[in-house]
């Protein structure tokens, strides 16, 4: 756990350091970027709202993520995923009766597009089960279909005339705004970290988290110790789902207040590296939601500094050098290796 | 030159983490001959020859080659100077012919093309000169393991080596295979090759080395020439301590059936017919054995008895109550318990820990509310179970990871015994890759089971552990029992070599009469 913090800590040093040859190269100094990269986020009330927005979204597509790999299974469509539960919350929000107590307005609106997040994953776990198809293909064409079905459901009936976004959900659906000077950070927040503590809890304490973790690890001793690796897929395949399309709960009701055709796009292939980087545990996937949020939201306040492919870019190396040390660091420790 | 050792060590050390692999290792193969390294599971030896061979760094020592030291570590480096080894597990393609498969990684060329009528040609030269029997355009999956084995033999010496060190050669043999390969062996020392051997059986070490290397927790503890040795010695140094070599077994008394095998089809993994109408019934009290070559549809036996595969016919019954496709957790609930043959496979998840591989399988015997883990029973199982079968270290929350294979052995056969309502024990190669002292006490722990009325069924590889454990002996051949054998027949002296060619279809021999399968 120590030598995983560090190792990604070394691997951060080492891509700001990259960052730097970059910043240098377009003739700024690197310092003076880091510095107003850092003043901008969090050192003011608005930039450290901005970033706990951008990062909402993150610990949440990251948690699906990893949640997926934990049981050894690699989902690849929580773009999609997210729409669709971003599509349903704003739907049933727009729905609902004004007179709901807000609260359970709120539920509503999350379980429905978990639900819908849910459904679509759980079929690529079916498909997976029942046919053996790949779930990253599965997944991966679900997206499609997925985004082409809102939009065409959309453009037919939802949408609001000539635009592409839906009626704005009723009042009492609204999420409260945390403060933080205007920012639109939001409770949806709350609801990412108690979901990041409860998939913990469900993994490490639960009997059927104990199941599916020795279904990622073996899912031949799994089989062998009366587990039903198929139902493990489609639930394992469905809580992913599910995880995703609670994203619609900090855009649409926490910002938007309604869905938009693309809200929430590139969100859930971050998820991928947020897991990655996060090591696939719930803490430190808060902990690398809170970074690529730093550097979504930095990357504006540096814009006009340094052209903003170059945060781009110095996202992209970070989430490579994790990868490279964490994989460096696995092939060091078994070629010094168990003895035989 | 004539005489610098083949092959010397020099105080080889090697830590893995915390666990000293070698300990100040030193060695000294002469020339032209077969030097045994012995020792239980996880003594040092296969680190040992795996430096030698280039594979692992040492971190203290040095290796000398025919009286050159060996600067750089290199699996290329080593074979360059003439050590090969031949690996317990092969390292063929099955789909490639002979050649193809030896020259893999070294293929000769003529005006940038693949030469293969050469090396065809020095295959077959090789072959006839030690005698090894192999055709170089044979397809791997078609030859028997014993006919692979001698492939992988071939590769080592037509990369030039002259120390040829093989690894458990003789696991995956049957006891005429083995007597072929000493053969191979003897004649690849006349030849001018040295062997080194690394085995845990004593009785072969005996048969066939000049010299032996009796290895202890990654230290040299004796050494010995083979003239004038007897088993026990070599045991005494093997464990630190003397070993019963017999176990207590009194006869059995069979009660009722409490497994039930009736007209088994088991399709395998390839689509070929695995099983082919097998009818078993094992009652309480009683060991049956299984015997039979490795791939001739014991795993799939198991498989369908457990319920990890389809049965295309037939029925399983456990304690009288019909089993066939029924999940697996019915069938552990019904009474049965289940030892794979393959602990890394299919018995343990290796980044668990202890306490948790002995709740798997019994996970939901330990939840309190909601489907929640009752971690406080979760531990006092395993501190149980640790304390009763001698699982080392003694520690709940140690990963099973790095343990010995002895160990990981007692864990998962301690948690089999530990299930409820027990009736049916399955053992598939219950001590396969286990040290002698767990040996020991897996085999009593199985006697004890069946003395208190469990049906244990036992397949395993090692003819002598069916001899001693089994108070019957079904046969198995290409997925059909061709024998049964009861304790008199066993008890016979000529049983092992009957059961062997029994085991290879070469029963009854030729000219026998074709109606009676074997002694039933």
């Amino acid at each position: 756990m120590r030598r995983e913090a560090l190792t990604i800590g070394i691997a951060l040093v080492v891509a700001a350091l990259v960052g730097s040859l970059l910043i240098a190269y377009v003739g700024k100094s690197p310092l003076e970027v880091y510095g107003l990269l850092l003043r901008s986020t969090w050192g003011t009330s608005y930039g450290f709202g901005q970033v706990l927005f951008k990062s909402t979204p993150l610990i949440l597509t990251g948690l699906s993520v990893a949640v997926a790999f934990k049981v050894g299974l690699f989902n690849i469509g929580a773009e999609g995923q997210l729409a669709a539960g971003s599509f349903v919350t704003a739907l049933c929000g727009a729905a609902l009766p004004a007179a709901l107590p807000g609260p359970i307005a709120v539920a509503v609106c999350v379980i429905a597009g978990m639900l819908a997040g849910a459904a679509l994953a759980g079929l690529a776990g079916v498909l997976k089960t029942r046919y053996g198809a790949h779930e990253v293909i599965n997944t991966i064409m679900l997206n499609f279909i997925a985004s082409s079905v809102i939009l065409w459901a959309g453009n037919a009936r939802f949408f609001v005339k000539y635009t592409t976004h839906t009626q704005a959900i009723s009042d009492n659906a609204t999420l409260h705004h945390l403060g933080f000077t205007g920012s639109a950070a939001n409770t949806s927040l709350l609801l990412a970290l108690a979901l990041a503590g409860g998939v913990a809890y469900f993994f490490n304490r639960t009997r059927r988290g104990f199941e599916w973790r020795a279904v990622g690890h073996n899912p031949r001793a799994a089989q062998n110790a009366g587990v039903r690796i198929g139902g493990v897929v489609i639930g394992a395949m469905a809580m992913s789902g599910a995880l995703s399309g609670a994203v619609g709960a900090n855009y649409v009701l926490g910002y938007k207040s309604y869905y938009e055709s693309g809200i929430g796009s590139g969100v859930g292939v971050m998820g991928i590296a947020v897991a990655l980087l996060g090591r696939n545990h719930p803490a430190g996937i808060v902990a690398a939601a809170l970074l690529l949020g730093t550097l979504s939201h930095g990357g504006l306040a540096v814009a006009e500094q340094v052209p903003k492919e170059i945060v781009q870019i110095l996202q992209a190396i970070i989430i490579l050098a994790v990868a490279c040390a964490s994989a460096y660091r696995a092939r060091r420790a078994r070629s010094a290796g168990a003895p035989a | 030159m004539g005489d610098l050792p083949a092959l010397e060590l020099r105080n080889i050390s090697k830590t893995y983490g915390a666990v000293a692999a070698n300990r100040d290792v030193s060695l000294t193969v002469a020339r032209q001959s077969i030097h045994a390294l012995v020792g239980e599971n996880g003594a040092g030896k296969s680190t040992l020859m795996k430096i030698a061979y280039g594979h692992v760094r040492p971190d203290a020592g040095e290796i000398w080659i025919k009286g050159q030291r060996l600067a750089r570590h290199s699996v290329s480096q080593s074979i360059a100077r003439g050590v090969g080894m031949v690996h317990q597990h092969f390292m063929l393609v099955g789909t490639l012919t002979v050649v193809e498969n030896v020259v893999l990684g070294q293929e000769p060329r003529r005006r940038g093309l693949l030469d293969l009528g050469r090396a065809a040609a020095e295959i077959r030269a090789l072959s006839q000169k030690f005698g090894l029997d192999v055709d170089p355009e044979a397809r791997i999956e078609d030859l028997s393991v014993g006919q692979q084995q001698r492939v992988e033999i071939v590769k080592v010496l037509w990369r030039g080596c002259d120390v040829v060190i093989l690894d458990e050669p003789t696991a995956v043999l049957t006891p005429s295979e083995v007597r072929d390969l000493f053969a191979v062996l003897r004649g690849l020392v006349e030849g001018g090759m040295t062997i080194v051997l690394i085995t845990h059986k004593l009785d072969e070490v005996l048969a066939i080395a000049n010299r032996v290397t009796v290895m202890r927790r990654g230290e040299r503890v004796a050494e010995y020439e083979a003239d004038g040795l007897t088993a026990e010695q070599i045991i005494h140094a093997m464990v630190g301590r003397p070993v019963q070599q017999h176990l207590d077994k009194q006869p059995a008394k069979p009660g009722e059936p409490m497994l039930e095998i009736r007209a088994l089809h088991v399709t395998g993994a390839r689509g070929t017919q695995a099983v082919r109408g097998v009818d078993l019934e094992v009652r309480a009290g009683e060991i049956l054995g299984i015997a039979g070559v490795e791939g001739n549809g014991q795993t799939e036996l198991v498989e369908a008895i457990v319920g990890l595969r389809a049965v295309d016919r037939g029925s399983v019954a456990i304690r009288g109550t019909a089993v066939t496709g029924v999940p697996v957790a019915q069938r552990y609930a019904a009474g049965l318990a289940h030892v794979p043959e393959d602990r890394h496979d299919r018995a343990l998840v290796l980044d668990y820990s202890i306490q948790d591989n002995l709740i798997l399988g019994q996970q939901r015997d330990f939840v309190g509310t909601l489907d929640v883990l009752d971690r406080g029973r979760v531990r006092q199982h395993a501190d149980r179970l640790i304390a009763e079968f001698d699982i080392r270290p003694p520690v709940p929350t140690q990963v099973v990871q790095g343990m010995s294979g002895g160990n990981q052995q007692k864990l998962v056969v301690a948690r089999e015994l530990s299930r409820r309502g027990l009736a049916v024990l399955i053992c598939a190669q219950p001590t396969r890759g286990v040290d002698i002292g767990a040996i020991e006490a897996i085999h009593r722990r199985m006697i004890e089971a069946r003395d208190r009325g469990l049906a244990v069924l036992l397949l395993s590889a090692e003819l002598s552990e069916l001899r001693a454990l089994s108070d019957r002996l079904a046969v198995l051949y290409k997925g059909q029992i061709v024998a049964t054998l009861d304790r008199d027949q066993l008890a016979a002296d000529d049983a092992l070599d009957t059961i062997g060619a029994m085991m290879t279809g070469c029963w009854p021999p030729a000219g026998a009469g074709t109606a009676e399968a074997g002694p039933s």
